[in-house]
């Protein structure tokens, strides 16, 4: 067999013969060919990696295991992780989104965690198009189907439309779950002599090679990719869900894995490396749903709802007792060997015999050339001079808000359950959600979430882009009150071999990086999804990162939308910012150009510190952190969902549409009550305040600006 | 107050209905697995939780009206005993045949999770005695089957009985069929059995009572089933 | 001997059949305008082990009527044949 059939490089397969020092059977060639793709090896992005600052006070378990781990203390943790589900919704939108929230959820179970809350970052072509509303129904309606059944509330998401995802949607699902530090699952904990157990589905040949699948472009048929695709039991993971979390209540077993892409192979193969154990399976032994399945088939099923357990013998009737009370197949076909070789029987023969360690880590880096894309200067190019003001600014913020990005996403979060576990404070909808995390008998904390992405300005301004987006996340955390503990990615990018596409990836990556390390918060753990695209389209550039914050208890949450009459407006931040690939340069004008405004850390350390005190001495009634639309969309939301107008008079410093619609930066729209001023003032002395003027009446007016009634903006952003 | 939550595979509320009764009462709630014979002695109300048991496969509630404890749920409401089944439990209830008609998917044809306002429309069951004659409160549902069905005669028969107990209103207390979420037949949100001492209901009283999460209208129902118990009932 | 039962359960007429009218105006709107009325139902397929073609249909109609079918709002028709080994 080739070794080019299996997707291996020729330099690759020279070093798997330099290292195996003789040539690998079949199944062995096949196990390399998924092992070393792109989607489990990483080959091509460790480099970009390293540059995440990966330490901080908070972290108790950084990158490489299933799941970061912050500290929440009291002995309780914060497991969390976000991934990319995209190939697989893109072939088949319910059941690939249904397996990428159950995927994602069985990865923070085995960390040992109660899975809390999910979240999910959604990425859809030209909403026009009868393809779009196809895939998203069956998107939404698959992460609703199987999230509600599960029992794990989604409690927040990012939707974005852009037509350079019409042929390559993203399904990009987060979850975060509770942990007992004390009971934290690890994978290097396996000692030899013990057995080797797979929990729950039988396997099929479900999703075979799907890892390498997520590896390469999409065809342009995607119906022959079918027979890949996995197929969702919400039911069964429910059950995988509580059987596994009462054996480690028990303390039954000495380590778990997931089994997610490339299956039984991964998850045993990541133990015997990571614990330097050596393991012997026999493929015979595992419960299979369909006959004639191969050994290779067998190592590198995806079916769901699986784990793999590491069980001390002595407990094992123990472990069989508690799969059976939960219905589960549950049934030993290994061991750990003290010989440190990682073999597989099939038949009676020995089907693979390899080093652990060589199966998962030893994947040669790639190093793809870079090149600045030839067109970035025409890109960065924007000359706002030459734009002619529009006249109608109030036409202007109505059609932002029934730009689908902007306007009310509550038709997709309404079939979302955000409730269930009865811990959701703030659910979907806001600039962040929040969630009640319970510590035993001690006091509970509260956690907050941020998802961002900004694919546009990843485009014109791959650096500033990055760290604009990892920015957001930090502001929006620390408006509300809640102090950062750590970030999760998703980088979603085309193909890297196209050193323009590598360029623009590595900018991102440092951008993420600097703003990271400009503010003190580190990558806890991620995931890459490289290769979306089709012969005649790339994605955007889109880097998706999730921020989790500590709220120590609510009376330091400052919320949004609670305007009251007679409050005082503020502007906190810059009054000047950039129309650079804006969502008002976009709509307006069709324009995605112009550079964003430059990471400038020391501003941003200077306005994140200054919120939090804002909010922690609760010197404002309501605020809300500037994203897309800028600082006019933020007025019209605050509005509407405060019911109550403004008055607003300012003395603008620049143009009136860039001063209302730019983007970019630290910026922040505060509601004062007049008792609160001198408080608020002083919090904020010595850095940037604009006054705006007053909350009052049902219309929203800004002198030369617009006016609008609260009842206009509602029509135009439920649209 | 002595609480029995049962707990099926699938089912997701029931941790959230445990603690929810368990602050409510101050006491410890028992938790009953399907494949019991039999109920905890001296429970007073047996909470049939939301989720998906079973998945929700074949028809909700299908398979969990037919597990083993079911019997003795019967057996308690015979006697006289209080069942509350909320969201899935409802469904496990006409399934079960405690409680006339079913629930079919809702009219959006998509699960649906929002606050949802009710209107009260007896105040004299075991269930809703703190409740102000036709007060209006806000209990949020979840839930992809809540259509109440019943055959036109039937439900005439129902409402002659009285045993619509809550209904989808605006929070003006008006009950056209616009405040309905679902399609709910004559909006209709829960009901009872000709006893009056067994309730089911679509929308989420559990999710409703803890002021933290914003919401606290589910308080009432608890309080009129304490008051119930200690009325002697 | 083996038999294999096939059970179709639809909404019984006069039920509000929602899934089907979404499917008739999903149609309608691909413009099949010939169509006159759409009811969804679930197929079940049963493997039974029963002496006799008859205690077959006997034992699918319990399993109908104790499970497989809610009589108040569904109906349902067997057919049966004989399984190969």
């Amino acid at each position: 067999m080739d070794f080019r059939t299996v997707g291996l490089t020729e330099n690759e397969y020279k070093t798997i013969l330099r290292e195996l020092g003789r040539t690998p059977n079949e199944t062995e060639l096949r196990l390399f060919g998924v092992m070393w793709s792109e989607h489990c090896s990483y080959k091509s992005t460790r480099p970009l990696l390293r540059l995440f600052p990966i330490e901080g006070r908070a972290v108790v378990q950084g990158p490489g295991e299933n799941a970061g781990v912050v500290d929440l203390g009291e002995g309780f943790g914060l497991a969390f992780k976000v991934e990319s589900h995209n190939h697989p919704s893109a072939v088949e939108p319910y059941q690939g989104a249904a397996t990428g929230v159950g995927g994602i959820i069985r990865d923070i179970l085995a960390m040992g965690a109660r899975p809390v809350a999910s979240m999910d970052g959604l990425f859809f072509g030209d909403p026009e198009l009868r393809k779009t509303k196809a895939l998203r129904q069956g998107i939404v309606a698959g992460i609703g189907g199987y999230g509600n059944a599960v029992g794990v509330p989604t409690v927040g998401g990012k939707t974005v439309y852009d037509e350079a995802y019409t042929e390559n949607p993203l399904v990009n699902a987060f979850c975060a779950g509770v942990v007992r530090l004390e009971d934290m699952v690890r994978s290097d904990t396996a000692q030899s002599g013990r057995l080797v157990v797979l929990l729950g589905a039988k396997t099929g040949r479900d999703g075979i090679a799907g890892a390498a699948f997520a590896s390469v472009e999409l065809a342009e048929d995607t119906s022959a990719s079918r027979p890949q695709v996995q197929i969702g039991d919400p039911f069964a993971e429910k059950l995988l869900i509580e059987c596994c979390l009462e054996l480690l209540e028990k303390r039954l077993i000495d380590s778990m894995q997931d089994m997610g892409a490339a299956g039984i192979i991964s998850s045993s193969s990541e133990i015997a490396a990571k614990s330097g154990v050596g393991m012997t399976l026999d493929l015979d032994r595992v419960p299979l749903r369909e006959k004639g399945m191969t050994p290779w088939e067998i190592a590198l099923s995806e079916s769901q709802e699986r784990m793999l357990l590491i069980v001390n013998p002595d407990r094992m009737e123990q472990v069989l007792q508690v799969a059976a009370k939960w219905a589960l197949d549950c049934t030993v076909f290994g061991e750990t060997t003290g010989d440190g070789r990682y073999v597989m029987k099939a038949g009676g023969a020995m089907v693979v015999d390899l080093p652990p360690a060589f199966i998962g880590g030893n994947a040669p880096i790639i190093h793809w050339p870079s090149r600045e894309p030839r067109d970035l200067e025409e890109r960065q190019r924007l000359e706002v001079e030459e734009l002619s003001p529009p006249k109608d600014l109030g036409a202007v913020l109505r059609s932002l808000l029934e730009d689908p990005n902007l306007g009310s996403k509550a038709w997709i979060s309404e079939q979302y359950d955000s409730m269930v576990q009865t811990n959701t404070v703030i659910g979907p909808g806001g600039p962040v959600s929040v969630l009640r995390v319970l510590r035993g008998d001690k006091s509970p904390v509260f956690v907050a979430f941020s998802m961002e992405a900004d694919p546009w300005k990843c485009r014109t301004d791959p650096r500033g882009g990055g760290a604009e987006t990892v920015a957001r996340t930090l502001r929006s955390l620390s408006v509300c009150g809640a102090e950062p503990l750590g970030w999760t990615n998703c980088l979603n990018f085309p193909s890297p071999q196209d050193p323009e596409v590598f360029w623009e990836m590595r900018e991102c990556v440092q951008g993420m990086a600097d703003a990271a390390r400009g503010l003190s918060c580190p990558v806890v753990s991620g995931n890459v999804s490289l290769y979306n695209e089709t012969p005649q389209k790339k994605i955007l550039p889109t880097p998706l990162v999730v921020t989790a914050g500590l709220l120590s208890d609510l009376d330091g949450f400052l919320p949004w939308s609670r305007w009251r009459e007679g409050d005082h407006l503020f502007l906190a931040g810059m009054p000047n910012t950039a129309l650079g690939a804006s969502r008002y340069l976009l709509r307006t004008f069709g324009l995605l150009q112009g550079k964003i405004l430059p990471f400038d850390a020391g501003a941003e350390q200077d306005f994140t510190a200054r919120a939090r005190r804002t909010a922690k001495e609760r010197a404002a009634r309501s605020a809300r952190s500037l994203a897309g639309g800028g600082l006019a969309v933020a007025l019209a939301k605050e509005a509407m969902e405060s019911g109550i107008g403004a008055r607003l008079d300012v003395q603008i410093p620049t143009r009136p549409d860039v001063f209302l619609f730019g983007e970019g930066g630290p910026r922040a729209l505060y509601a004062v009550p007049p008792a609160s001023l001198p408080l608020f003032r002083s919090i904020w002395r010595g850095s940037p305040l604009t006054e705006l003027g007053v909350a009052t009446g049902n219309i929203l007016d800004v002198k030369r600006g617009f006016s609008l009634s609260l009842a206009e903006l509602r029509d135009s952003w439920r649209r | 107050m002595n609480v029995s939550v049962v707990v099926f595979p699938g089912s997701n509320c029931d941790q959230d209905a445990v603690r929810a009764l368990a602050s409510f009462s101050g006491r410890p709630v028992a938790q009953v697995w399907h494949g019991d014979p039999a109920l905890p002695a001296a429970t007073d109300l047996v909470i049939l939780p939301g989720g998906f048991s079973y998945g929700d496969y074949l028809r909700t509630g299908a398979m969990a009206a037919r597990s083993p404890i079911m019997e003795a749920v019967r057996r308690h409401a015979y006697e006289g005993g209080l069942v509350l089944g909320i969201c899935n439990g409802f469904q496990i209830l006409t399934e079960a045949r405690l409680l006339p008609g079913t629930l079919l998917p809702n009219k959006t044809l998509t699960f649906v999770c929002k606050p949802c306002t009710l209107r009260v429309e007896r105040t004299d069951t075991p269930f809703t005695g703190a409740f102000r004659p036709n007060q209006v409160v806000q209990f949020p549902i979840a839930h992809h089957e809540g259509l109440f069905y019943l055959p036109e005669k039937e439900l005439d028969e129902l409402e002659q009985r009285g045993q619509v107990v809550f209904r989808y209103a605006s929070p003006e207390g008006s009950v056209a069929p616009e405040a309905s979420p679902n399609g709910s037949l004559r909006n209709i949100a829960g009901i009872v059995n000709e006893r009056g001492n067994v309730l089911g209901l679509m929308p989420h009283p559990e999710r409703a009572s803890d002021p933290v999460l914003g919401e606290r209208d589910g308080l009432l129902v608890w309080q009129s089933v304490a008051g119930w118990i200690e009325g002697g009932h | 001997m083996r038999h294999r039962a096939e059970i179709v359960v639809t909404l019984k007429s006069g039920v509000l059949d929602i899934q089907g009218k979404a499917v008739f105006q999903s149609l309608q709107q691909l413009g099949y305008g010939e169509l006159e009325d759409v009811r969804v139902g679930k197929v079940v397929h049963l493997l039974l082990d029963a002496p006799t073609p008859e205690k077959a249909r006997e034992l699918a109609r319990g399993m109908c009527e104790d499970l497989l079918v809610n009589g108040l709002i569904e109906e349902y028709r067997i057919s049966l044949e004989a399984a190969e080994r």
